[in-house]
């Protein structure tokens, strides 16, 4: 008797703790494939949020994307050069052995090898000085405020394990055999990985010994790419998915009138914009002869103000995209609402064409994609009707992504002359967008390589080397807000929108949808 | 007969080898593949390294010799997107097609042969009416649009079958896994090898029901309704016999058709498959796997073909007559 009713109280403690016999297994769909799981193959938000829950960086983010301590407890800057970072002790790799200061300097040596995709992640010529077992010091060339910024997906790999197995090359995209590390995984994170085959299903467990307290309830995680967008909602409809995304947004409504799931709508960090060739002397795909009517910053602006950004804010994109007046999301920029966007007004529109010269217009050739963004081509032949309205023809080619990167890019020469493209900064920081899109460039791409229009400011290259290594975030903002400003006045770009998330849930989990796109099984509880 | 296969054969690898230039240069115009292989930050001349040690830099020409190189060796090289050789990936996903192509002919047969012989014997009454209508929505609704379509009234309202995947598998050897061993599996084929197979049904269908038409005309059938012989007999053991050698040839090219059109029904069940492969191989220009499906697409309809040829030469004396 006396063992009987032990046995009860240990089965009701079980069931008390939630460590309770019912496994939960949480399934979920996502368009694309998970290809290879060396963390540093492949720059892409996919890969780097499914990789984030087996494997874990020195910092983390959390559900509003603030930096977190991960794999670092803290760390400090000793001088402008010097990083320190305190290494988390006790910390375990899924195989056993410990996460020592040993395998950062190994992983930092891997990131920034030949055939990484990541390799942006560390400073070229930053040195690595292992004080003791758990701290790190980072010694740049100049000072670097936002040095730790994307080291949430610089994912710690095992030194030992990698090389044990033979990984310590990266597998680079032009391998042609994959390593040990792209069909396994060793990391520190919350989830193990059972099983892995690629473009078919991919299996987690939970790691139990994980050094943080887990938030999330799941025992298993199952994950299957759904290419098809009417099976992969199909599936979360009739309940074989808990979770299923992107979601397309004509099929939201449905979702929430379903009983037991619902959609889970946010913004973006993403932000869809307009670029336009301001480099040739001539336009590519134009009528208009020997010159170049969009380096006149009243025709840029003209094609601005005629812009119904309301307009295709409800009807496009069904009330789920924020306009935006910065070419990066307000999320990540303290001083983003100072800035308004230039009012959409065609009589402005047309009056300024007038000024430049183009009383009645003029045509050219616009490049879209048609399966990248949400509603792309639709906002591209919005666009264009907008524009006739002030006299502008625009002959609009959309194409799948494959073909339109390869032309509007270095790649493809730069082969357009009005474009749409979405851009996020993988580090959450202006300084991206700065570098990336919007500082001088030369025919090949050298400068900023997807400035795409090929504009000119020698004022923003000048903020953007001094942005790069002001430290004090009052000043360094002011000044990211200066190039802005000089980018809106000129109207180098036409900022669009934010466009919104979209993920089907089903009631049954609780999930923390993170305006990255990141999904992370720790945050997820299954009821 | 070995002049006649010669000359076959030959036909047979002029046809590959257009196949080939065919498959490889329309690749030219599916896009970039570099685009897809590496992240959007990723530098100009890490791009460009990358193009020039991937050959894609040379001269199409030289691309095209050193892939039917090494095609007729086996070799098809290696996934741009899953860094792994082409027929390592083939050989994990052939099980799923052979096993889904498979039963869908089986499902095809199995409905299509009775439908058709009851059609065929009842031309008058009203169930016979409404199979053929029925077999008209068959042929004439795409694909996409029945899988989608069963998805949504047996998976989604009622919520008797899987909507997507083979559901649990069995390992058998070193290579192929099975869903017919488990209940799972055997649930997740049934919508899919409908969604498959329905035109075959309806064809076969059709076939009979005009075949038995035709047949229970003839002399023979009447003499032996007219000897006494029962219904069934004569139904079955005569004329359905007779009905059955047209049917069995074009089922026999059928089924080279359903592996080669599975792409569809796999893309819409996501079916791990060679079609689906296929198609998220045309979505990230994954030239290496496109170009080995389609030269093995090619190959299966050619020896198809090749055979098909022997066999009727075989049977057929009439085509030996002025041959040397």
């Amino acid at each position: 008797m006396y063992k009987k009713s032990f046995v009860l109280a240990a089965a009701l403690l079980a069931a008390g703790t939630g460590s309770a016999a019912k496994a939960e297994t949480l399934k979920f769909a996502f368009q694309g494939a998970l290809n290879a799981l060396d963390p540093y193959s492949l720059n892409e938000t996919f890969t780097l949020s499914a990789l984030g829950n087996t494997y874990e960086g020195l910092t983390r983010r959390g559900p509003d994307l603030q930096i977190e301590p991960a794999l670092a407890e803290s760390w400090e800057i000793l001088e402008p050069n010097r990083w320190r970072f305190h290494l988390r002790e006790g910390v375990k790799f899924h195989n056993g052995s410990d996460f020592t200061a040993e395998d950062v300097a190994f992983s930092v040596e891997r990131v920034r090898s030949e055939g990484s995709d990541l390799s942006t992640r560390v400073p070229a010529d930053m040195k690595v000085e292992i004080v003791d077992d758990h701290t790190v010091d980072f010694v740049l060339s100049s000072p670097n405020p936002i040095l730790h910024y994307e080291w949430d997906t610089f994912y710690i790999m095992d030194k030992e394990w990698t090389s044990e197995n033979d990984a310590v090359k990266v597998t680079s995209a032009s391998d042609t055999s994959v390593n040990h590390a792209a069909l396994n995984a060793n990391g520190t994170g919350p989830f193990k990985l059972v099983s892995h085959e690629p473009g078919v299903k991919t299996v987690y467990e939970k790691f139990d010994g994980w050094w943080d307290e887990p938030k999330h309830n799941l025992d298993t995680v199952e994950f299957t790419p759904i290419g098809s967008d009417a099976t992969r909602v199909a599936a979360l409809l009739s309940g074989e998915m808990d979770m299923v995304y992107p979601i397309p947004v004509q099929d939201i409504k449905r979702i929430n009138d379903n009983q037991g799931t619902s959609a889970m709508t946010g913004p973006e960090l993403r932000t869809i914009f307009l670029g336009m060739d301001q480099m040739r002397d001539e336009l590519l795909y134009s009528d208009v002869k020997g010159k170049n009517p969009l380096k006149d910053a009243k025709v840029r602006k003209a094609f601005y103000q005629a812009i119904d950004i309301n307009a295709i804010k409800t009807k496009v994109m069904r009330d789920l995209a924020t306009p935006s007046a910065i070419m990066i999301s307000p999320l990540l920029f303290s001083r983003s609402d100072e800035f308004e966007r230039h009012p959409y007004d065609p009589e402005a529109a047309k009056a300024l064409l007038a000024e430049a010269g183009y009383p009645d217009g003029f045509s050219i050739g616009m490049d879209c994609p048609n399966d990248r963004y949400v509603n792309d081509e639709a906002i591209c032949q919005a666009v264009a009707s907008m524009l006739a309205r002030i006299g502008v023809k625009v002959n609009l080619n959309a194409q799948p992504k494959a073909k339109y990167f390869a032309r509007i890019l270095a790649s493809g020469n730069y082969d357009t002359s009005f474009y749409l493209l979405g851009w996020t900064p993988g580090s959450f920081d202006s300084w991206n967008v700065l570098d990336n899109l919007m500082n001088c460039r030369d025919e090949t791409g050298k400068g900023s390589p997807f400035n795409n229009g090929g504009f000119c400011d020698p004022q923003i290259d000048a903020l953007t080397d001094q942005i790069l290594v002001e430290i004090d975030p009052e000043k360094r903002d002011a000044l990211i807000a200066e190039a802005f400003k000089i980018s809106h006045d000129n109207a180098y770009y036409i900022p669009l929108h934010q466009q919104s998330l979209a993920w089907g849930v089903s009631d049954d989990v609780n999930v923390v949808q993170r305006a990255d796109n990141q999904f992370k099984f720790r945050f997820v509880t299954k009821n | 007969m070995i002049g006649f296969a010669t000359r076959r054969l030959l036909q047979a690898m002029i046809v590959m080898l257009v196949v080939a230039v065919l498959a490889f240069t329309m690749f030219r115009f599916v896009g970039d593949p570099i685009n897809q292989m590496v992240g959007i930050e990723t530098s100009i001349e890490e791009r460009e390294a990358l193009r020039e040690r991937l050959g894609l830099n040379d001269p199409v020409a030289v691309q095209f010799f050193r892939f039917a190189t090494k095609a007729v060796q086996f070799d098809f090289g290696t996934s741009y997107q899953f860094r792994q050789p082409v027929s390592d990936l083939f050989a994990k996903r052939i099980p799923a097609t052979l096993e889904l192509s498979f039963t869908s002919a089986l499902f095809a047969l199995l409905v299509g042969i009775p439908m058709g012989i009851y059609a065929g014997l009842n031309r008058e009454s009203p169930i016979s009416k409404l199979f053929l209508s029925l077999s008209l929505v068959g042929i004439s609704l795409p694909t996409f649009f029945i899988g989608i379509l069963l998805i949504f009234l047996f998976s989604v309202t009622l919520q008797w079958l899987p909507s997507f995947g083979r559901g649990e598998t069995v390992q058998i050897g070193s290579w192929w896994t099975t869903g017919f061993l488990t209940v799972s599996g055997l649930k997740a084929l049934i919508l899919p090898s409908i969604t498959l197979g329905l035109y075959q049904m309806t064809l076969i269908m059709r076939l009979i029901r005009a075949e038995m038409l035709e047949v229970i005309r003839t002399d023979y059938i009447k003499f032996a309704r007219a000897r006494g012989l029962p219904d069934r007999i004569v139904n079955f053991r005569h004329a359905l016999k007779n009905t059955l050698v047209p049917v069995i040839t074009i089922t026999g090219l059928q089924l080279g058709a359903i592996i080669a059109f599975a792409t569809i029904t796999e893309t819409v069940f996501q079916w791990p498959g060679m079609g689906l492969l296929f198609l998220q191989a045309v979505q990230n220009v994954d030239i290496p796997i496109m170009s080995a499906y389609l030269l093995l697409t090619a190959f299966m309809f050619v020896a198809i073909n090749f055979i098909v040829d022997i066999l009727y030469f075989l049977i057929d004396p009439r085509l030996r007559v002025g041959r040397p």
